[in-house]
């Protein structure tokens, strides 16, 4: 599948943004929400600027993006258009909460009700946005059990390490927080080698055979394309990298989002003052830079069902 | 809504003969000629003069080789809409641009509607789907719904632009909701093949597959050539060790 930047971009970005919600919201929970307006500020300012920076960019891969708004209608049946009501409503609580911890300095009563509401709305959103993906039966590596929790993880991850950076940033940093970034960042390292294991070892799916409906008299071959030049089809869900470009890839995703990051909180956990405000905020800042590349991967890795017809073998298909 | 019917009242689509079709690619001009013009109209080409054309078609004719037990044959191939039961391209759908009619089954695109979200190319196995990106919308075939109720041609026109202009009529138009209509009688007495069933989208549109050959050709192939001994003595005991065969 084509990596589009903007869809990327805005996976990436409110994955990160919803995470960071969710956790404020349970620290409102659990009353352990540091007061301080311009904590606040900053990191409600990170937090709605991510998805709503992501929001916006994923209106921009639209034809007619002056339609968009025709998306909310068919949550009945549409996983897309779901994801655009859940991320609507939950600006409501959004903004309750904002208002409440940040300018009315308060941490307890509505914000905590709000603060709930908040983190139940970003868990709901991701869950929609991983469902558009694991719902494409025509996409192998998207349509299996891994996607959904691969999705509400690392959304997680990246929102705690984030969370993280910015209280060593106002001086709230904590162990127990950056722990939580830790942990949640080795569990997100073993959930993406699950994906891969998953995807290298579930290979079985509709060959050229099936999609003709000419498998059961013998072995087919694309002997000519219908087309000579790429098509749509073909740019879109015939989108091919080398597979030493991806394995290449893959290293760099690992390093950047979860070795480096793990390294750094490592870091962070026993030194002292400023190096652990470098070591966390620098965490933040390379986790997102290598999500961006582990999500070039999960669209440009997956493999559509139509390049079958022209005669992508499902190895080559996948390199 | 892009809520799939529970039911259609019939269910229209095509039957293609394998057999016959020659991948003449007529289909596929017919339909760019009148759908161009038509219900989804237009279907953009870019660039078509320059290096690396580019263009939106509803239907596409692929060439396959095959290894029988009969011999190798090549098929052709015409790729297009199969107006699927189950088609999760409608649901996907953010905005109910995509619909499937109850009337007959044909699914179609509202192009003021469609925000060109893709998704549904994308939730599409076959194919069937190809983005105007000229335009900014989604285009797929329609059956040619303007022309199979439309008064103002003459009877015998009232199919479809691609099953018209076929010459060797290996496309045939017809309701496979009634199994007593002529479609329904042809693809059982051809054991009409339904595509990737697995996937569960129940695709209405059903593949002819190619008649077995009955007769063969003489073979006129030379015989194959007599096996060469294998070496004996100390320099086949040499070839046996360096290739590893004990
Ligand atoms: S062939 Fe594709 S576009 Fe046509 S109805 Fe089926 S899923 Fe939808
Ligand atoms: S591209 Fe258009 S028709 Fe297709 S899912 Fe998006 S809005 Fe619906």
């Amino acid at each position: 599948m084509r990596p589009a930047f903007s869809v990327i971009f805005f996976t990436t970005a409110s994955g990160a943004g919803y995470g960071l919600l969710f956790w404020l919201g349970l620290a409102a929970l659990a009353g352990i929400l540091p007061g301080g307006f311009w904590f606040g500020f900053v990191t409600m300012a990170l937090a709605v600027g991510l998805i709503s920076a992501g929001l916006l960019s994923s209106t921009a891969h639209l034809g007619r993006p002056e339609r968009a708004w025709r998306a909310f209608s068919q949550w009945r049946s549409s996983w897309l258009s779901r994801e655009g009501v859940a991320s609507v409503l939950t600006y409501l609580p959004i903004a309750a909460f904002g208002v409440g911890w940040v300018f009315l300095g308060r941490t307890g009563g509505w914000v905590v009700a709000a603060g709930a509401l908040m983190a139940l709305g970003a868990v709901v959103t991701v869950c929609m946005t991983a469902m558009i993906y694991a719902s494409l039966k025509p996409v192998r590596e998207w349509h299996n059990p891994t996607t959904l929790p691969g999705y509400l993880l690392f959304a997680a991850m990246t929102g705690a390490v984030l969370l993280n950076g910015v209280l060593h940033l106002f001086g709230h940093g904590s162990q127990p927080m950056v722990l939580l970034a830790l942990g949640t960042t080795i569990l997100g390292w073993i959930m993406k080698r699950t994906i891969w294991r998953y995807n290298a070892t579930h290979r079985d799916g509709p060959t050229l055979g099936d999609a003709t409906g000419l498998g059961n008299a013998g072995k087919v071959r694309s002997s000519q394309w219908p087309h000579t030049e790429q098509n749509y089809l073909l740019k879109e869900m015939g989108y091919k990298i080398a597979r030493k470009h991806s394995a290449r890839l893959r290293i760099i995703a690992q390093a950047l989002a979860f070795a480096a990051p793990i390294a750094l909180l490592a870091v962070a956990l026993i030194a002292p003052g400023w190096l652990s405000v470098v070591g966390c905020v620098l965490a933040a800042l390379v986790q997102l830079a290598g999500m961006l590349v582990e999500r070039w991967l999960f669209f440009a890795e997956a493999t559509h069902t139509v390049t079958l017809y022209y005669g992508y073998a499902d190895k080559e298909a996948a390199a | 809504m892009t809520c799939i019917p529970v039911k259609t009242d019939r269910k229209l689509g095509l039957a293609i003969d394998l057999d016959t079709c020659v991948g003449c690619h007529a289909c596929v001009t017919s339909c760019k000629e009148w759908n161009t013009g038509a219900h989804s109209a237009p279907l953009t080409d870019l660039l078509p003069y320059d290096a690396d054309p580019d263009g939106v078609f509803f239907n596409r004719v692929h060439t396959y080789e095959q290894d029988t037990p009969d011999g190798g044959r090549t098929v052709n191939f015409p790729r297009s809409c199969l107006h699927c039961e189950q088609p999760a391209c409608v649901t996907v759908c953010p905005t109910g641009a995509s619909y499937k009619r109850t009337s007959d089954g044909i699914v179609l695109v509202d192009q003021d509607k469609c925000i060109g979200c893709k998704l549904c190319s994308w939730a599409c196995p076959y194919g069937a789907r190809e983005f105007d990106v000229d335009v900014g919308v989604m285009k797929k075939c329609t059956l040619c719904v303007d022309r199979i109720y439309n008064e103002n041609l003459p009877e015998e026109d009232r199919v479809p632009a691609c099953v018209a202009a076929c010459p060797t009529g290996a496309r045939h138009f017809g309701d496979f909701g009634d199994p007593d209509s002529a479609i329904s009688k042809l693809s059982a007495e051809r054991g009409g093949v339904e595509l990737m069933p697995e996937l569960g989208y129940k695709p209405v549109n059903r593949y002819l597959p190619p008649r077995e050959r009955k007769n063969h050709p003489v073979n006129t192939a030379a015989k194959p050539l007599e096996a060469v001994k294998a070496e004996g003595g100390f320099l086949g005991w040499v070839d046996r060790i360096l290739s590893g065969k004990d």
